[in-house]
């Protein structure tokens, strides 16, 4: 699906282009996104290296085995497939922590190391597993306490209480990641089904 | 407000402090580990570029090429029938391709409309409400190299789906 997606956007992309004459535009498109990429990723090399060096410390510590302790009984009805103990669970927490509290930079890190536990579990393939993808659902539906970014555009553009869609927006997250997780369910007992054909 | 204001500037600080102190008290060498953990961060990130790269470049193409635009044009009708606000159809569409695609749009739509008005508050809602599917799908499977993703796209635009209608119900409901 991911391929057709991804074929898809850029054969209508240039068609359209054609048809409207922005051609010019697309051609300049594709090189500054290319570069913009490259930018992003290794714009994240320097927090990676500081969440991910602070973590290890936490690791080594105890700290996240604590962590993973302390919200067994969610984790394993979230995450049946990872066995208890294992260090991927210390890490889905925190980066669910970190998500949480809005701490987006220290999120990200926590979660890639996540995923590559998760990636070990699975026996290093280059398929994603059932953890990884409750792993991402949660994630994309992420539910954050606080709309740090949102509550500062308020606040510049006068609003007279900008932090009254704190409510709302906590009440849509939390019904769209309970939805995630219901579809995330639905998918997984589809593909075993299909599997067992 | 301005407690929540500190609270989030405090809590970093509070966060790393936490995690030297009890490192410490642990008797971990906690500089050595910082190290140590530290070294794989470049080599994630480098091995995220391609991914990131081939979906930020079909991404654009579909934007800059007035594709997007026009598919929204096409739908206006649909979503009109089903009262869905014309104005954060775009937003919606936006947020599960691009973060500071959508940032910008929340912020026009705030500027234009007031961020105390309906649409404002809606926007703020839905940019608050869910993350950009593809940019976290892209990084999270892209560092350490997961191609085949199963279902996984599915699962995230559905939610980005939901997440949506669930902002406009609830701030319909709350605040008019």
């Amino acid at each position: 699906m991911v391929n057709y997606i991804w074929v898809g956007m850029m054969v209508i992309g240039f068609i359209v282009a054609m048809l409207t004459g922005n051609v010019d535009k697309v051609n300049a498109a594709v090189f500054k996104s290319a570069q913009e990429a490259v930018t992003i990723s290794l714009g994240m090399v320097s927090i990676l290296v500081f969440w991910l060096g602070l973590m290890k410390i936490a690791e080594k510590g105890g700290l996240l085995e604590m962590l993973a302790l302390l919200f067994r009984p969610l984790v394993k009805r979230l995450f049946p497939d990872v066995p208890e103990g294992h260090p991927a669970l210390g890490y889905i927490l925190s980066n669910m922590v970190a998500n949480l509290f809005g701490l987006g930079n220290a999120a990200t890190p926590m979660g890639i190391k996540a995923m590559e536990q998760l990636k070990k579990l699975n026996g290093g393939k280059n398929e994603a597993s059932r953890s990884m993808i409750t792993l991402l659902a949660i994630n994309t539906s992420s539910i954050t306490l606080i709309p740090t970014t949102i509550i500062a555009i308020r606040m510049n553009y006068g609003s007279s209480n900008p932090t009254d869609i704190v409510g709302t927006t906590l009440l849509a997250t939390a019904v769209s990641t309970v939805f995630a997780l219901c579809i995330d369910r639905f998918f997984y007992y589809r593909s075993i089904r299909k599997g067992k054909k | 407000m301005s407690f929540i204001n500190s609270f989030s500037i405090w809590f970093i600080p509070f966060l790393i402090g936490l995690i030297l102190l009890y490192g410490t008290v642990k008797k971990v060498p906690t500089y050595e580990a910082f190290v140590e953990g530290g070294k794989e961060g470049f080599s994630l990130a480098v091995s995220m570029i391609p991914y990131l790269v081939g979906m930020l470049v079909s991404i654009s193409v579909f934007r800059a090429s007035g594709a997007l635009d026009l598919l929204l044009d096409f739908g206006k009708p649909i979503f009109d029938l089903i009262h869905v606000p014309g104005e954060v159809v775009p937003l919606g569409l936006m947020r599960t391709i691009s973060g500071s695609g959508a940032l910008g749009m929340t912020s026009d739509l705030i500027a234009s409309h007031g961020p105390d008005s309906f649409i404002g508050r809606l926007a703020s809602t839905i940019q608050g409400s869910t993350d950009t599917t593809f940019y976290v799908l892209t990084v999270y499977f892209g560092a350490v190299g997961i191609r085949k993703m199963g279902y996984a796209l599915k699962v995230g635009l559905l939610a980005d789906l939901v997440g949506f209608i669930a902002s406009i119900v609830v701030v319909t409901i709350v605040f008019s």
